[in-house]
């Protein structure tokens, strides 16, 4: 371990540290434009040039309200669990292959944190703890409603990780490979998941939706319901650090989608261009990230045009449709991949 | 440097099982346990058990304990509605505790550990001959877990099925 390639992991950790919070802050933005876009209205326009500085008065306003704890809640878990909620949404960035790796003084380095090779499965573990910080910050308000949306959010996080975890065996089964850079370098030249897996592709990101809690499976902070869900008693930056964890989980599940089932940074004939390898690092990086923010937009999309489900149409959904669906797809899989080899 | 971070895992480890006991609110103790399940997937990373320690994490912190904090938080248990054992019964636990550290403490001694055994090493905890040796000197048994598995699955369904009154 030498102290150059030391430095560049700090930087890197640190640089994509930054990057999900900023993302996750214009993310406010952009959702508030788009849901503009579809409501045929302006949207933030006053903070700055088209409402730019939006997220940084929503930031400053969110430090200085009130920092309110209930008298009878438990002190310790309450902070615990906001907290859990970001420390979790900023996990799995770091298995993520962000683009070819640069030469810096004639050595190569990875642009990825920790290339572990059983990368698939660390991103299913940091899934699975996902729903303690909802869980712990729902019974810790020693609230009903805050209760009820915790119990909402983590039955219904279980249930559609099962369906996520066999679509992502059936990738893993086609890729040979739990390495998610393994996975991203066999997609080059356009052969992306997508079209290899167009059922567990789907599955995934109906999954995806669910598990980072966004419309049209919002029932745990469903308004007319349950007040305000899980985060009921939460005031100031913990309900912001609720808030921002779901638009980190959001950043973070369309990186999950782009690399997994979309070629992460391919893009065709992007190796015939005779780039140097810097400049061909920095285009990957730009082509994952406009599949990102597309992956992004299609999540708000989503969240603009339909209704939110009923609790039981949920769980059926969940349990009754999409695992029989992923089940199949895993036996064609295995039949398929057996029979070609 | 493994040494230290082993010796840092197992403070850290035994300070939270003990926790685990001491603690008065059962969420508090099932908190601390899962915070153990993790201290001892570090310990999986140290023996260059990758896989293990992942799946550890899947299967305990993020399934089992997720369905202990459930019934936790359902039951709302605490320690008013906690019965107090009999004097006897602190005592029996107490002493058959006891023999269970002696006779630990007895196989440990009796363990003889192979001075050439690296960790780093070893290419065990990979994947791959994870699943060669899964699928090829121990398939019985797994087989057998598999069917456990199973018996287990359709033993809940059968339980939380709704009564039919023919």
């Amino acid at each position: 371990m030498n102290i150059d390639y030391l430095i560049f992991k700090i930087v890197l950790i640190a640089s994509i540290f930054g990057l999900s919070l900023l993302v996750a802050m214009y993310a406010t933005l952009m959702e508030r434009k788009v849901a503009a876009f579809f409501q045929d209205r302006y949207g933030p326009n006053r903070a700055g040039k088209w409402g730019l500085l939006q997220p940084l008065a929503d930031g400053i306003k969110l430090f200085f309200k009130e920092e309110f704890v209930p008298s009878s809640a438990d002190k310790l878990l309450y902070i615990l669990g906001p907290s859990l909620s970001m420390f979790v949404a900023l996990l799995t960035s770091a298995v993520i292959p962000w683009g070819t790796p640069v030469v810096i003084g004639g050595k190569q380095y990875a642009l990825q944190v920790a290339d572990v090779n059983v990368g698939i499965l660390y991103i299913f573990a940091v899934v699975s703890i996902g729903v303690y910080g909802i869980m712990i910050g729902g019974w810790a308000s020693n609230n009903k409603y805050a209760l009820l949306g915790a119990i909402r959010a983590s039955s219904q996080m279980i249930s559609y990780e099962l369906a996520l975890g066999i679509s992502i065996v059936t990738l893993v089964m086609t890729a040979q490979s739990l390495s998610i850079l393994e996975i991203v370098e066999q997609q080059k030249g356009m052969h992306w998941n997508a079209f290899y897996q167009p059922l567990g592709f789907i599955i995934f990101t109906i999954c995806a939706f669910a598990e980072t809690n966004r419309a049209p499976f919002d029932l745990p902070e469903c308004e007319t319901e349950l007040i305000g869900g899980y985060h009921t008693e939460y005031s100031s930056m913990k309900l912001g650090f609720y808030l921002f964890a779901e638009y980190i989980n959001m950043f973070i599940s369309g990186t999950l989608i782009s690399a997994l089932f979309l070629g992460g940074y391919d893009f065709p004939f992007i190796n015939d261009m005779g780039f140097s390898q810097n400049t061909l690092a920095a285009v990957h990086f730009l082509v994952f990230f406009c599949k990102i923010s597309f992956v992004v937009f299609v999540f708000m999309w989503i969240r603009w045009t339909l209704p939110r489900f009923r609790y039981d149409q949920l769980m059926r959904l969940g349990w009754k449709k999409l695992i029989p669906i992923a089940c199949i797809n895993l036996v064609i899989t295995g039949v398929v991949v057996l029979l070609t080899q | 440097m493994n040494l230290y971070i082993f010796y840092g895992l197992s403070t850290i480890m035994i300070f939270s099982s003990l926790m685990v006991l001491i603690s008065k609110r059962p969420i508090h103790s099932l908190l601390y346990l899962i915070f153990s399940f993790f201290t001892l997937a570090g310990h999986y990373i140290l023996l260059n058990a990758q896989f293990l320690a992942v799946v550890h994490i899947i299967v305990y912190a993020g399934a089992i304990m997720v369905l202990f904090l459930f019934t936790v938080m359902l039951l709302n248990l605490n320690n008013v509605t906690e019965e107090r054992k009999s004097r006897f019964s602190q005592i029996t636990a107490v002493v058959a505790a006891g023999l269970l550290l002696v006779s630990l403490i007895g196989a440990m001694k009796g363990l003889k550990i192979d001075p050439a055994f690296d960790p780093a090493s070893l290419q065990i905890g990979t994947v791959k001959n994870l699943g060669q040796v899964l699928f090829n000197q121990y398939l019985l048994p797994f087989e057998l877990a598999s069917v456990l598995f199973i018996s287990a699955m359709v033993g809940t369904v059968m339980l939380g099925r709704k009564e039919i009154n023919y």
